[in-house]
């Protein structure tokens, strides 16, 4: 291009041209990112949803359906009918419509960066049942022991997590411990060599168990209510 | 402009050329974001080199279409419209498609934007030649990044985790090195890359040299010169 | 008549110029006390581990020479030098074979690339270590107990895993090192043990005394920059002082930080190397204590137990800039050049 000379050049093109041929081309790019964001949304909830039903589902043992409810001040109530904003959670139901628990997001400081978790609590044996890590940037083989560690999952296939007697917090902190010297109701094994993310998943689980529990003590007989009883409570 | 670009008929060199002559990635050194950040398994490699071939082809067949009607003053900020506008698009399909590669790929979906190749091709291929020539020249450059982008995914996911595409090679005691996974992984392996290519040029050079000189003085200054690039 | 014979000779009068494979000697010299202790102390494996990064370090040099169609330069010791400290760094129970590929990366990686030795803007001891932190995070922070009465007859469990198998677990030997057991447990150890070296740790990092006396050898043959260690473990002592000052049960003390992990031996063998710190007087400070401070803040609020490896190498990256900053101004030239 720069060898053609100035003369040659041709004239500048009016600036009206150039107005219309970016809004024609804006236009049409608009046109087209808006029909496809309209095509795939229903693709994406989907997924979306899916993902985490599989989430909830895994991390409370034994529920086939998971159902969506809202923790306010006033109460627990199905999301549909929920009156104001509130804390989502997600029960889990088995094939008979039984309650079998509650799935709750943790969130805190891992090594590498933020560590959300999602784990399952069931009220009727007042302990921790599953865990899962939703999102990690922990490093690979190390960190991410937290996920693929069977020894260091195995800690959340039952780990105690009842209330205290003035049902304001729980009976005993929930902490990481030395890899192999779990005793105390509460205490996880920690992994050899990803101290810090297994400790941040036992700070994380304490900190959210601690103020949401105590919340939603009161509220269990109410998720509780097999699915088709809730079902005749709405049609009334 | 001596020849018209328009008029040039497709030679196997308008394909080939992006996937030896000027690759992308171990020649042009371009678009080296996503190369480092998500080649820390084939699989993440496949994608990004899949949803850069698509961008790089939607968007310069759309370019090669319009270069007769943008004017030249406001050329590269239409470039940037449409190849925003495909990446977009892909940001969209990926996530329709499958919840697992987008979080994978993360932010680097959205970051084929800047991926300079895709300019760059847009603004020195597409913008000159026909929309066959550039569909050619546009797929082999996709096929060129993409294999560039398995060839590291591939070092990196087989040292790293001892697998390829997920299944285990090396067996169960394996020893993974786990620096491969990460970025550090990303400049060793792309840098082992560059020194073998760097090589086999330097010795096809070499060759050619000593053949051009074999007539006149038998070949004595066969490698004189490589140092003189 | 005798003729009269004088030597003419124009200044400087040197009786005998020092050359760098005399300096790279004596280093040698002045590490063997230190591998000795490792290997009374360790056993056999730590042996084995000095051996083969030595071999790995010398042997990589000659092939490099070799392919680059340089002259030998493995006489020089300087590879001989790289191995040692290499496999002083590493935790005794380190495989074998990772130990050679961190050898291999250390030369070719961290000298070879910048063109050999003179040119390396890091210290490719260093360079291998960092690579084995990031290749084998797991191997690399297992440490096993010192003075085991087996450790004569027997090599450690993982010491000779097959190349790029997974090594044996040493559960029965491990122990936790002082800098360990004071991040993870709260566990003080007694400055004392630390001085001799009678505790756990890289192979040949625990006797801060025995490295102390290797170094004032280096120094009494004037081979070495004294200010070097001196900067280093005096920014350390400020740093974990003023730490110790404003919390003494959140931090340990100051002794305790400067006798502890490699601190002693990167602040006199590797913070010291001549290619990768600075020249000029009060550059050196500079270097040595910005050393120091960064091996405190990444002990204290970092995520690994032991920052000396990468306070080390920022310093060496930082030296080009300090020797830029602190180069002395040409008498009558103005108030400071621009940088």
């Amino acid at each position: 291009m720069s060898s053609v000379p100035i003369a040659q050049r041709p004239k500048p093109t009016a600036s009206h041209k150039l107005i219309a041929t970016l809004g024609l081309i804006s236009l049409c790019s608009g046109l087209l990112v808006v029909s496809v964001f309209e095509f795939t949304k229903p693709y994406i909830a989907e997924n979306q949803r899916r993902a985490l039903e599989a989430a909830v589902l895994q991390v409370i043992p034994g529920a086939v359906e998971r159902r969506e409810f809202i923790l306010t001040p006033q109460g627990v109530w199905p999301r549909q009918d929920a009156p104001a904003e509130g804390r989502l959670i997600h029960a889990g139901f088995d094939a008979q419509g039984q309650f079998k628990g509650v799935a709750l997001q943790a969130a805190g400081r891992g090594y590498a960066d933020v560590i959300r978790i999602l784990y399952g609590y069931n009220p009727a044996c007042e302990c921790i049942v599953g865990m899962m890590v939703l999102e990690s940037r922990e490093t690979p083989g190390l960190g991410d022991k937290i996920e693929t560690d069977q020894n260091f999952t195995a800690n959340f296939r039952n780990l105690s997590a009842a209330l205290n007697a003035e049902r304001t917090g729980l009976a005993h902190e929930i902490i990481t411990v030395r890899p192999g010297s779990r005793q105390a109701p509460g205490e996880i094994d920690g992994i050899t060599g990803a101290t810090v993310s297994a400790n941040a998943i036992g700070r994380m689980l304490n900190e959210s168990a601690q103020v949401w529990l105590p919340m939603l003590a009161p509220h269990w007989s109410a998720l509780s209510l097999p699915v088709g009883a809730e079902e005749a409570m709405d049609g009334d | 402009m001596a020849i018209k670009p328009d008029t040039q008929p497709i030679t196997p060199d308008t394909f080939l050329s992006g996937i030896w002559r000027e690759n992308p990635v171990f020649v042009m050194l371009l678009g080296m974001c996503p190369v480092l950040a998500v080649t820390n398994s084939v699989a993440n490699a496949l994608a990004m080199g899949l949803a850069t071939t698509f961008v790089l082809l939607c968007s310069n067949a759309l370019v090669s279409l319009l270069r007769r009607q943008i004017p030249k003053e406001v050329r590269i900020a239409a470039y940037i419209i449409i190849i925003a506008t495909f990446v977009t698009v892909v940001d969209y399909l990926i996530h329709a498609i499958s919840l697992e590669v987008y979080d994978a790929l993360g932010a680097f979906i959205q970051l084929i934007v800047v991926n300079c190749m895709i300019l760059g091709r847009a603004e020195a291929f597409a913008s000159r030649n026909r929309l066959s020539n550039t569909l050619v020249n546009s797929l082999g450059m996709g096929i060129g990044f993409t294999i560039a982008l398995l060839c590291l995914g591939s070092v990196r996911e087989l040292l790293g985790a001892g697998a390829l595409l997920g299944y285990p090679i090396f067996g169960q005691s394996f020893e993974p090195w786990i620096i491969m996974l990460l970025p550090p992984g990303g400049f060793f392996v792309l840098a082992a890359w560059l020194l073998l290519f760097a090589w086999l040029k330097e010795s096809q050079q070499r060759r050619k040299q000593a053949a051009a000189a074999a007539p006149q003085n038998g070949g004595k200054l066969g490698g004189a010169s490589i140092h003189a690039r | 008549m005798s003729a009269l014979h004088i030597k003419l000779k124009t200044s400087p009068h040197l009786i005998q110029a020092v050359s760098v494979e005399q300096i790279m000697r004596n280093v040698v010299y002045a590490l063997l006390p230190v591998c000795a202790f490792a290997v009374w102390h360790f056993g056999i494996s730590a042996l084995a581990l000095l051996v083969t990064t030595t071999a790995a370090c010398v042997g990589t040099e000659r092939v490099i020479n070799l392919l680059s169609g340089k002259p030998s330069t493995v006489t020089d010791f300087s590879a001989v030098i790289t191995g040692l400290l290499l496999a002083l760094t590493l935790p005794p129970a380190f495989p074998l074979w990772m130990a050679a590929v961190s050898g291999i990366i250390g030369i070719a990686l961290g000298k070879a690339m910048f063109g050999g030795l003179g040119y390396n803007l890091f210290n490719p001891a260093l360079i291998g270590r960092a690579f084995a932190q990031g290749a084998f995070p797991g191997a690399i922070s297992t440490w096993t107990l010192p003075g085991h009465p087996d450790r004569f007859v027997e090599f450690l469990p993982s010491t000779l895993a097959i190349p790029f198998t997974r090594p044996e677990s040493v559960d029965g030997w491990t122990s936790a090192t002082p800098l360990t057991a004071w991040k993870f447990q709260g566990v003080d150890t007694p400055s004392m043990e630390l001085f001799t070296g009678m505790v756990a740790g890289s192979v040949g990092e625990t006797s801060a005394l025995l490295i102390l006396g290797c170094g004032l050898y280096l120094v009494a043959r004037r081979m070495m920059n004294w200010h070097i260690p001196a900067a280093v473990l005096s920014g350390a002592f400020i740093t974990a002082g003023v730490c110790y000052l404003i919390d003494p049960n959140a931090y340990p003390t100051p002794w305790f930080v400067v006798l502890s992990g490699g601190l002693m031996l990167g602040a006199v063998f590797m913070a010291s190397d001549m290619v990768a710190s600075p020249v000029t007087r009060s550059g050196v400070w500079l270097y040595g204590l910005l050393i120091g401070f960064l091996t405190v803040i990444i002990r204290f609020f970092g995520g690994l137990p032991e920052g000396v490896m990468y306070a080390i190498l920022l310093g060496n990256a930082a030296s080009p800039l300090i020797e830029r900053i602190t180069q002395p101004r040409p008498y009558g030239t103005g108030r400071r050049r621009p940088l």
